[in-house]
């Protein structure tokens, strides 16, 4: 065991920034009930993501150069998204292969950057956060989470501890939300069909919240929801881990999206 | 009349096409949910299966790194066993090519078991203009010949095709009696193919594997009309696309424990057939073999050392089947006779990424298609390829939009990420400018394209009162 608190800077996602920011305090929340000193660096944007992903590389490159000095000061870098997690750590040393200067920093960074999840789990080795939320959900395996980053389990275990709920799988759960990300406007029909069909899945397993680990995939399952009038509600598994038996912030109670609306 | 041509520049048209036709998207959902499970049941059985996988890749990849070397080997061992190797860069060349020797052997119909090359190549058109009648002997195939179709999946051609409508094209062009019954619409079929069989004087063929260590061309199916293709007519023409060769002849036990299984879910298909050169005395089979290596657009993926990873595919048609994209848009969407992830992926690279710069785009990247590859191919990683060498392009942005119109905002965007301050005024611009649109923490319609397009058919969150960063200080 050590002993000195373990150093968290923590990155946001823009999303989480501009959409979501009691995901994000949510999160933090968490980090430090779990004993971790939590940083956060204002000067952080965006990974780059939506700009690699629909082909714009060099645009991408711009961004991610920048993310790879902000977080030097910290012994890991955490964030809850998988997608996020995977530009890094999966995309970052392809979109600098050609760059050796960066291409050392970009391998440095990915070395202790990690999803939220999985930082519970495999760094600070723990499952019961001491949460408790007595209710029926459902977990959406978002997908650069499962396959670009094999994790899969992380969140169960964290789910399956949390006191007085219960866990149920839908209908292929390990089917894509249709999200996407550019995706979800270049085909838009098909983006929302295949979330009608996620979001039909957790109401016929009788779930009261959808649970996921990516704000893009909540933001269009939440979308459609919401459009529909589905009785069901997302949420972030960092807002599932803050709920405790004596949570008195009545925003950390309530589900993801209507959380911050006045 | 059958369409030709590459025609995925249509795929927004043709989602919109779909989306109004439920049934159609019944059709592909069940259907290749059904072949997605059958193979989850089948590779269980396999102990090993993940290193077959391994083994498999490794074998491809070693083929394509020296492609020239087994290619030679190959066209070596086919001729050692009284073949003829002929070589086609073009799909004009195929069908030239296949021409000749029709005409040499004087042949005014043959018979064709399923192949995705003579697809590609439009083979049957090009010989109909000659006066040579190709009668196509797989179910499927038959099926789409009669309507006039392209094939919409690549192991179930006829996947969108109800009973129903089997029936009525039964009715139509085999003047048969009316019944939607499979197993009297597989006698129907039968007869009619028998009688093409019985005239055909060349068969024409594609070949599932090449083995180059024995110049054998190796053929899978359930119905056994390749086998009757290859064997019962005079002249065999096999079409080989020159990737689809292995090293050697052990290794076809590899290949063939995992095809049978990631397309189908079957241990094996029904029959394998095994064919090294033309008859010999004494023998049943054709007088002539030919074997018509196949480039049209290969070697463009193969100069390309990261994208040549897609010629390692052995069109199983698993991708289709795990793909959520394509059960919802079907097979025909993709504008060519390959659709899928993997059609989306070697479509541009056969036939260059200008005329079918969308298709990278039709995926939402979710990696289904590589968990369930043969050859473990990493198709989303590919996509993103593709989509950068769409956009370095300079002709109109892919899906929708004016020209400029994503360059210009995805540089306007990277140039406020890079600025803190910028990207901050930004928030506020927009929380400014969201009273407009929002009604308690939602957007019902957003007014800029592309993100107008999201709000058609889900609505949108408005922007959080106070950003995290704003909200950080209070939490330390």
């Amino acid at each position: 065991m050590t002993t000195s608190k373990p150093r968290v800077a923590f990155f946001v996602t823009c999303l989480g920034d501009q959409f979501f920011p009691e995901v994000g305090e949510c999160a933090v929340r968490v980090l430090r009930r779990m004993g971790a000193e939590v940083l956060f660096n204002p000067a952080q944007t965006c990974c780059g993501q939506p700009a690699f992903n629909t082909g714009y590389r060099d645009e991408a490159r711009e961004v991610a150069a920048r993310m790879l000095d902000l977080f030097d000061d910290a012994d890991y870098v955490v964030t809850p998204s998988g997608s996020c997690s995977t530009m890094v750590r999966v995309f970052y040393p392809e979109l600098f292969a050609h760059d050796p200067a960066r291409l050392e920093k970009a391998q440095q960074l990915r070395g202790r950057f990690y999803e939220f999840s999985e930082f519970l789990v495999k760094v600070l080795k723990v499952e019961d956060v001491g949460a408790s939320f007595p209710h029926r959900v459902t977990y959406h395996d978002s997908c650069h989470l499962l396959r670009e980053l094999g994790i899969a389990e992380e969140p169960r275990r964290l789910i399956r501890a949390v006191r007085g709920i219960e866990l149920v799988e839908m209908q292929d759960f390990r089917l894509c939300c249709g999200f996407g990300g550019t995706f979800s406007v270049k085909f838009p029909e098909v983006s929302v069909a295949m979330g009608e069909d996620k979001v039909r899945a957790a109401v016929e397993a009788g779930a009261e919240y959808l649970v996921a680990n990516d704000s893009g995939c909540l933001m269009h399952l939440a979308g459609v929801i919401h459009r529909r009038g589905l009785p069901v509600k997302t949420m972030h598994l960092a807002q599932l881990l803050a709920q405790t038996e004596e949570a008195a912030d009545p925003r950390l109670a309530a589900p993801a999206i209507e959380a911050s609306r006045p | 009349m059958t369409e030709t041509g590459i025609q995925s520049a249509h795929i927004h048209e043709r989602t919109e096409e779909i989306f109004k036709k439920p049934q159609l998207q019944e059709a592909y959902r069940s259907s290749t949910l059904r072949l997605y499970t059958h193979r989850l049941q089948a590779i269980g059985e396999v102990p090993g299966f993940e290193a077959l996988r391994d083994r498999a890749r490794a074998l491809k990849r070693e083929v394509i790194e020296h492609l020239d070397e087994y290619l030679a080997q190959f066209a070596d061992n086919v001729e050692r066993s009284g073949g003829k190797v002929h070589w086609a860069e073009t799909g004009d060349d195929v069908c030239r090519i296949v021409r000749e020797i029709a005409q040499q052997a004087g042949v005014k119909e043959f018979v064709k078991s399923k192949t995705m090359v003579g697809e590609e190549v439009e083979l049957n058109h090009a010989l109909e203009a000659a006066g040579i009648r190709g009668v196509e002997t797989d179910l499927g195939e038959l099926i789409i010949q009669l309507a006039g179709d392209r094939p919409a999946h690549i192991v179930a051609p006829a996947i969108h095709k109800t009973r129903q409508d089997v029936s009525d094209l039964f009715v139509e062009h085999l003047h048969a009696e009316r019944t939607t019954e499979p197993e009297r619409l597989t006698a129907i079929a039968r007869r009619a193919l028998r009688e093409a069989f019985a005239r055909a004087e060349m068969g024409v063929s594609g070949a599932n594997f090449a083995v180059a260590e024995t110049g054998t061309i190796v053929l899978v199916e359930n119905e056994g009309n390749i086998r009757l293709c290859t064997t019962s007519p005079r002249v065999h023409v096999a079409l080989v696309g020159i990737e689809k060769l292995i090293p050697r002849f052990e290794d076809l036990a590899v290949f063939l424990r995992l095809l049978g299984r990631s397309g189908t879910g079957q241990k094996l298909t029904v029959y394998t057939s095994l064919l090294t050169g033309p008859r010999r005395a004494g023998e049943d089979g054709p007088d002539e073999m030919h074997v018509v290596l196949v480039d049209n657009g290969r070697t463009a993926a193969l100069a390309d050392e990261k994208m040549r990873e897609a010629l390692y595919c052995i069109r199983c048609g698993a991708c289709l089947n795990a793909c959520p994209v394509y059960r919802k848009i079907g097979g025909h969407a993709y504008g060519w006779v390959y659709s899928g992830p993997i059609g989306a992926l070697i479509t541009p690279q056969f036939n260059g990424i200008g005329v079918a710069r969308e298709l990278p785009f039709a995926s939402s990247l979710c990696g289904a298609c590589r968990e369930v590859c043969p050859v473990r191919i990493n198709i989303p990683d590919l996509l993103l390829h593709l989509r950068a060498e769409a956009q370095n392009q300079a002709s109109p942005a892919p899906s929708g939009g004016s020209p400029r119109g994503e360059r210009v905002s995805m540089r306007l965007w990277a140039w406020a990420m890079k600025r803190p301050r910028i990207y901050s005024l930004g928030g506020r611009l927009a929380r400014w400018g969201q009273k407009f649109y929002a009604r308690q923490g939602w957007i019902r319609k957003l007014p800029l394209f592309p993100m107008s397009r999201w709000t058609e058919g889900r609505d949108f969150p408005a922007l959080a009162p106070q950003t995290f960063r704003e909200r950080w200080k209070k939490l330390t």
